[in-house]
């Protein structure tokens, strides 16, 4: 009787250690993102939505804290959804007050990562729940998943080189949900080119749009202006 | 032939109506590039429409010299046909009426040749309108807008294409826009053929090309399927093939490419057979012709 008393007694404080833990974590990987004040950093930009098409990009990615993030095409145009101001962690980790949950360990890539789920404790918050996939070890996340009210859920993936001291990533992969884009034939007086029409089934896959970015260097805590994200 | 071709030219070149359609034009252009100076991002908001809810986008960028050249383009091709028939079916009905189409056929030349010297000569002012249009809307548009990405808006999505893909492709666009005019031509003149004042032939051309182009827009399958594929103006709007460029599965533009060329391919073919066979109707029907006036 006393042994099944003690171990109904541990089980809640295991729980409770164990959120602990994993609120350390993340306090641990704020810390280290954290560490930047600034960046801005050249990279190239693959956009896959089923309405665009369009060229790889060459892009500057300039960021200030708390959350300010400006994806820039600096020769041409580029398309930039913007739901993707949340490649930035800072937007995910300080994005208001939250309970931390340990969500058990999972496998990215063969690496070993402590899952956390961050409920917020703000009910008309738009984030309603975020998911991070750690790297415990290098103190990383290789992978987000982020529901909103508004905007549906979009999917982190990161993957670092030579700036994971900083926890900034060499390539980022977003994904996002994305809304059919459709102009009336009168405007556009398409050529009949021969293509085909796609299927609803077809047109139903392609509500999901991705954004890849690989970014070749940064340049950390130099200073930016205001005026870049004006 | 040539001393025939420098006649016709000489004919059409005096004609006050020549320059009214350079004219028009010229106008005509002016007034949109001064419409997208002054609200060319709320034209681009409205094309983008619901996206840009979703996506940063540069709407001040999107307004440059060959997007508006692409507008205009747009606009101006659907009516151009009507400034080459002002012309182009004049050149046989307008001698005609004057009273001197007798004393050209008198000549010590064939009728073929005086047909083909009025087509040829008409060519000559078609190719020359389409390059006004292109030194206007092009390069005007550039000097004033400046040089960026062309983003073309299609059914199905956008499409953007490298400034520096994008010339070669308006090269080629007016290439194929001058075979579509010379269709329109060939129609003229071969009404110019069959009438004795010049009013007739160009309101006939007028009228078939409005009725071609309901017939080719309207979303009727039976339209659709038994009149569309044998209609000149189903084809006209091949031009923009060269705008349409290809890209991977994964929706990544590749650089150079046409997404359909058979398509454009087809429609030339398609716009020079309907050139030989109305320039043949109309040395035909010329040639059979009792010339009484």
């Amino acid at each position: 009787m006393k042994k099944k008393l003690f171990i109904l007694l541990l089980i809640p404080v295991s729980f409770f250690a164990r959120a602990q833990d994993a609120a350390i974590l993340v306090q641990k990987v704020k810390d280290k993102i954290g560490l930047v004040n600034n960046y801005e950093a050249n990279g190239k930009m693959k956009t896959n939505i089923a309405f665009l098409k369009v060229p790889v990009a060459t892009v500057k990615l300039y960021f200030k804290k708390p959350d300010q993030l400006l994806i820039k095409n600096e020769k041409g145009i580029s398309f930039v959804p913007k739901t993707a101001v949340n490649i930035n962690l800072n937007n995910v980790l300080n994005n208001g007050k939250y309970s931390v949950l340990d969500a058990g360990a999972d496998k990215i890539g063969g690496t070993v990562v402590t899952v956390v789920k961050l409920l917020p404790e703000d009910d008309n918050a738009d984030v309603v729940l975020s998911t991070l996939y750690i790297d415990p070890l290098k103190l990383v996340v290789l992978k987000s998943k982020t529901t909103t009210r508004d905007n549906g859920t979009y999917e982190l993936e990161m993957s670092y080189g030579k700036y994971i001291a900083y926890g900034l990533p060499d390539k980022v992969i977003f994904s996002f949900n994305t809304k059919d884009y459709k102009l009336p034939k009168g405007v556009t007086f398409d050529f009949e080119d021969g293509s085909t029409k796609k299927t609803p089934a077809e047109k139903r896959n392609n509500q999901k749009g991705k954004v890849e970015i690989a970014i070749g260097s940064y340049t950390i805590n130099k200073g930016i202006s205001d005026a870049v994200f004006k | 032939m040539w001393n025939l071709l420098q006649i016709e030219l000489f004919k059409i070149m005096r004609k006050p109506r020549t320059y009214l359609a350079f004219g028009i034009i010229a106008a005509f252009i002016f007034l949109i590039q001064l419409g997208l100076l002054v609200n060319g991002k709320d034209w681009m908001m409205f094309m983008m429409g619901s996206l840009g809810e979703t996506m940063n986008i540069d709407y001040g960028k999107l307004v440059n010299g060959y997007a508006v050249c692409f507008f205009v383009l747009n606009l101006l091709l659907v009516h151009v046909p009507i400034l080459v028939a002002l012309v182009a079916g004049d050149v046989v009905s307008g001698e005609a009426s004057m009273g001197t189409l007798r004393l050209l056929a008198a000549k010590p030349v064939s009728r073929t040749q005086i047909i083909l010297a009025k087509y040829f000569a008409t060519a000559v002012y078609v190719f020359a309108l389409l390059a006004w249009i292109a030194v206007i809307s092009l390069v005007v548009s550039l000097a004033v807008f400046g040089k960026n990405d062309l983003v073309v808006a299609k059914t199905s999505g956008l499409q953007l294409i490298e400034s520096s893909d994008v010339l070669w492709r308006y090269f080629f666009a007016f290439g194929f826009a001058f075979i579509a005019m010379m269709v329109v031509a060939a129609i003229s003149l071969l009404l110019s053929t069959l009438s004795e004042n010049s009013i007739g032939p160009i309101v006939a051309t007028v009228g078939i090309i409005i009725v071609c182009t309901l017939i080719s827009e309207m979303e009727i399958p039976l339209y659709q399927k038994y009149i569309k594929p044998y209609l000149f103006t189903t084809y006209m709007l091949g031009w923009k093939g060269f705008f349409y460029i290809g890209s991977t599965a994964d929706g990544e533009t590749i650089k150079g490419s046409i997404q359909y060329l058979p398509a454009i391919l087809k429609s030339v073919g398609a716009l020079l057979l309907y050139i030989v066979a109305l320039v043949s109707a109309s040395v035909f029907i010329f040639r059979k012709k009792d010339i009484l006036s």
